[in-house]
């Protein structure tokens, strides 16, 4: 199948070329790391994970969300998710590779990466995060490809990836959640110290990936014969919705536990971010900014009108997803080393070869995205003709 | 067979690309290096070791000895003869070999191995 | 095709044999070598629960700093003097140390004083427990170890730490602090860019007898006393008994082994 990606009109050479460029960018700019350090990074001593580990914690809920279509698909039988399917597990195995690259880059030493496999250490959550992330990624890879060549062939596909489709179900609440345990079980580090960290990473995932999932149904749907079909469209919406009110409700409960409670350091973070603490405020507008979109789209989404409108729906859709990537990828990791074990600020601003770096892997992501949906959509297409 | 010539140039290519680095050796080397002995060592007559097994062996022993002495606490290297020595790379074989350009850096030079020792371990002055 | 598909199967099959044989091979040789054994120091100093009692009324400026030094120019610690510092022993003041427990009526005395600050070497520690590559464990005496051999440089420790006293090498030392001047131990190695590095209450030093370097550093005011708390005769483990003393954080379980008398 993988020749179909080989053959396409100008415009997806372009779309190819210029991901590929900014890939490059990436590669240049991590090559520059490798030599300095990552000294060239905003990230210190009290700020000792940044930009990366926020993408990679965001990415790996817009993995887990593949599970949105997959589940109402093979056990509820929701007819309408059979087209794509597809594309909620090619973009599950793009994230997980953006959020293998976002964890290599964060590496001190990343000719060492092995060592996790050499000395594998059960006790430690970063060792099941590779096992979960990797597992994930071979599931979708596997199952992806296989329905999609069964279809080609418009035979049924092999009894043998049934039990895999069934797995990787849990498997992806398990990724989330492992990453979600990356953070909620620190001592000391109250913002992230909260029992419904793992609900609240799985609540706000399905609501970002299937956001995203919508409007990339549109995307092909524009540039392509293949048409993932309105109906399905509608369906994502609604778990679009009630995902991102539940992600809310989520967060206000820890509003409410902090400020109720009045334990300073259970405040701090929310203080933070919201209104700035001591004089220090850098993530304020970004919070805002996060919050009322994500309102605006709630609003959006819950007026039927505008829901079925998939004008006003991409709209929202993008509300969603660019409020959600603010507050994963990078509200909550940053503010999480703020203030820092001594009661004191150092802030973070993410630099220049840092920001290269990121884009160059969200292209990276996008290339991989791109070319598998280009391989679906032509065999989509193939068999519609 | 379709494309044949397409397909053995690429073969061809594939086999120069991925032979290269033993292609390049080829040319590029010459005999190997003897490595140069500093009085210390050459008066001490052995190594921790049987020259041989040094040879052979030493970055296996060098991985030995830093699990050793870091992770088990044994900082004491007693050796097939029985003799003792302190297990440490910087004070212990560098104060013996303490000509590292010749002793250590030609051979790896010649081997294009690159060991990271010296990123922290402080090489020994050389009297140039 | 079927029929080349099986045979590679085959060759492949046949060619891991032959790599396990090699490391069997392997293994044999290093059997033969391995007559030679690794023990430790018998002059080496040994305890099950290693602790550091610091008397806070014993300190000012002068004895913070020679511990400081001491401690620094044995290990080669750079003194970046950035959001970037590298930390082994350090002070801060009382409201940093204790955040939480300062209060605006505090006794003049302590408010000013220069707590000395470093790895606690808890009981309990968080940082090893995060660690996937058990580059930083915890000995049998209770130090808390790291093998910068190992370090993958994900700063979990680092995240997980609640006394911040880790450091990561953002930078090489080497050619940054130290690329105009010797690093001062020529004994010791420096760090390398991308591992992470904390005090390791001078295990190379207790290896071979000595006591950690800050201690020996003050020893004449004794503002710290390092001792094991499973021996009951240690002279820490005496003093602790004597004196009233606190440790930072104690509420986080992790359980440290530097108390402050204050």
């Amino acid at each position: 199948m993988l020749e179909t990606a080989l053959k396409g009109s100008k415009k997806y050479w372009i779309l190819i070329g210029v991901l590929f460029g900014l890939h490059g960018i990436g590669v240049t700019a991590f090559l520059y790391q490798l030599n300095k350090g990552l000294t060239v990074t905003g990230m210190s001593r009290d700020v000792s994970w940044g930009l990366y580990i926020a993408q990679f914690t965001f990415l790996v809920g817009v993995a887990a969300s593949a599970v949105m279509v997959v589940l109402p698909y093979y056990l509820h039988n929701v007819k309408e998710f059979g087209k794509i399917t597809i594309l909620g597990e090619f973009l599950a195995v793009a994230a997980v590779n953006m959020c293998l690259m976002f964890i290599l880059v964060d590496l001190g030493k990343p000719m060492r990466m092995l060592n996790v496999i050499l000395h594998p250490t059960p006790n430690s959550i970063l060792f099941w995060d590779m096992v979960v992330l990797n597992g994930y990624l071979f599931l979708n890879i596997i199952i992806g490809w296989v329905v999609l060549s069964a279809e080609r062939k418009q035979v049924e596909p092999p009894k043998w990836v049934k039990p895999l489709i069934y797995l990787s179900i849990p498997w992806a609440v398990s990724i989330h959640t492992v990453t979600a345990f990356l953070y909620a079980g620190l001592p000391g580090r109250h913002f992230w110290l909260t029992a419904i960290m793992a609900a609240r990473f799985l609540a706000s995932a399905f609501a970002a990936g299937p956001a995203l999932l919508i409007l990339l149904c549109l995307i092909v749907r524009r540039v392509s014969k293949f048409d993932p079909g309105k109906e399905a469209i509608q369906k994502v919406a609604n778990i679009v919705i009630y995902a991102l009110i539940i992600s809310i409700f989520f967060v206000l409960l820890e509003i409410f536990t902090a400020f109720y409670s009045q334990i300073p350091g259970h405040m701090h973070g929310f203080v933070y971010t919201f209104v700035g603490l001591n004089g220090y405020g850098n993530l304020v507008p970004w919070t805002w900014a996060s919050a009322v979109m994500a309102v605006v789209a709630t609003l959006m989404l819950l007026c039927p009108p505008l829901r079925k409108n998939e004008t006003t729906l991409a709209i929202s859709c993008l509300l969603v997803f660019f409020s959600l990537w603010i507050e994963k990828g990078i509200t909550l990791v940053i503010t999480g080393f703020i203030p820092n074990p001594f009661d004191t600020i150092t802030e973070y601003v993410p630099t220049l070869p840092e920001v290269a770096i990121t884009v160059g892997i969200w292209a990276t992501g996008f290339l991989i995205l791109t070319i598998l949906y280009k391989i679906a959509v032509s065999v989509k297409e193939e068999i519609a003709s | 067979m379709y494309n044949k010539g397409l397909v053995i140039t690429g073969i061809v290519i594939f086999v120069v690309f991925f032979t290269s680095p033993f292609l390049i050796g080829l040319v590029k080397s010459g005999p190997p290096p003897e490595p140069e002995l500093s009085p210390k060592a050459k008066l001490a007559k052995q190594c921790v070791e049987a020259k041989e097994y040094m040879v052979e062996s030493h970055m296996q022993m060098l991985n030995d000895w830093r699990n050793e002495a870091i992770r088990e606490g044994k900082r004491i290297y007693v050796a097939t003869d029985g003799k003792e020595y302190t297990v440490s790379l910087q004070n212990t074989c560098m104060d013996c070999h303490s000509n590292k350009s010749k002793f250590c850096d030609q051979c790896h030079n010649y081997a294009e191995v690159n060991p990271y020792c010296w990123e922290c371990h402080i090489e020994p002055k050389e009297k140039l | 095709m079927e029929r080349s598909r099986r045979s590679f199967l085959k060759i492949l099959g046949i060619s891991t044999l032959g790599l396990g044989t090699l490391s069997a091979v392997d293994l044999l040789a290093k059997a033969e070598m391995g007559k030679a054994e690794y023990s430790p120091n018998p002059k080496g100093m040994t305890g099950k629960r290693w602790a550091l009692v610091v008397d806070v009324k014993k300190l000012d400026e002068e004895t913070t700093q020679k511990a400081i030094e001491a401690c620094h120019l044995i290990h080669n610690v750079p003194d970046y003097g950035d959001e970037e510092e590298i930390k082994w022993i350090w002070t801060d003041k009382y409201e940093h140390v204790f955040p939480g427990q300062e209060h605006a009526y505090l006794a003049e005395e302590i408010e000013e004083k220069p707590f000395l600050l470093l790895c606690n070497h808890c009981s309990n520690p968080p940082c090893v427990r995060v660690c996937p590559t058990q580059a930083t464990w915890q000995r049998g005496d209770g130090i808390v170890m790291m093998d910068q051999h190992r370090c993958i440089g994900c700063r979990y420790c680092m995240a997980a730490c609640p006394f911040g006293a880790r450091s990561f090498n953002w930078k090489d030392p080497r050619t940054t602090y130290f690329k105009d001047k010797e690093p001062p131990n020529p004994k010791y190695p420096t760090r390398t860019k991308g591992v992470v590095e904390k005090c390791n209450l001078c295990a190379e030093r207790l290896a071979v007898g000595e006591m950690p370097a800050c201690v020996e550093a003050v020893k004449d005011s004794k503002a710290i006393v390092f001792g094991d708390l499973e021996d009951p005769h240690s002279e820490a483990r005496e003093l602790l008994h004597e004196r009233f003393a606190i440790r930072r954080r104690p509420e986080l379980g992790t359980s440290p082994n530097v108390y402050y008398i204050v």
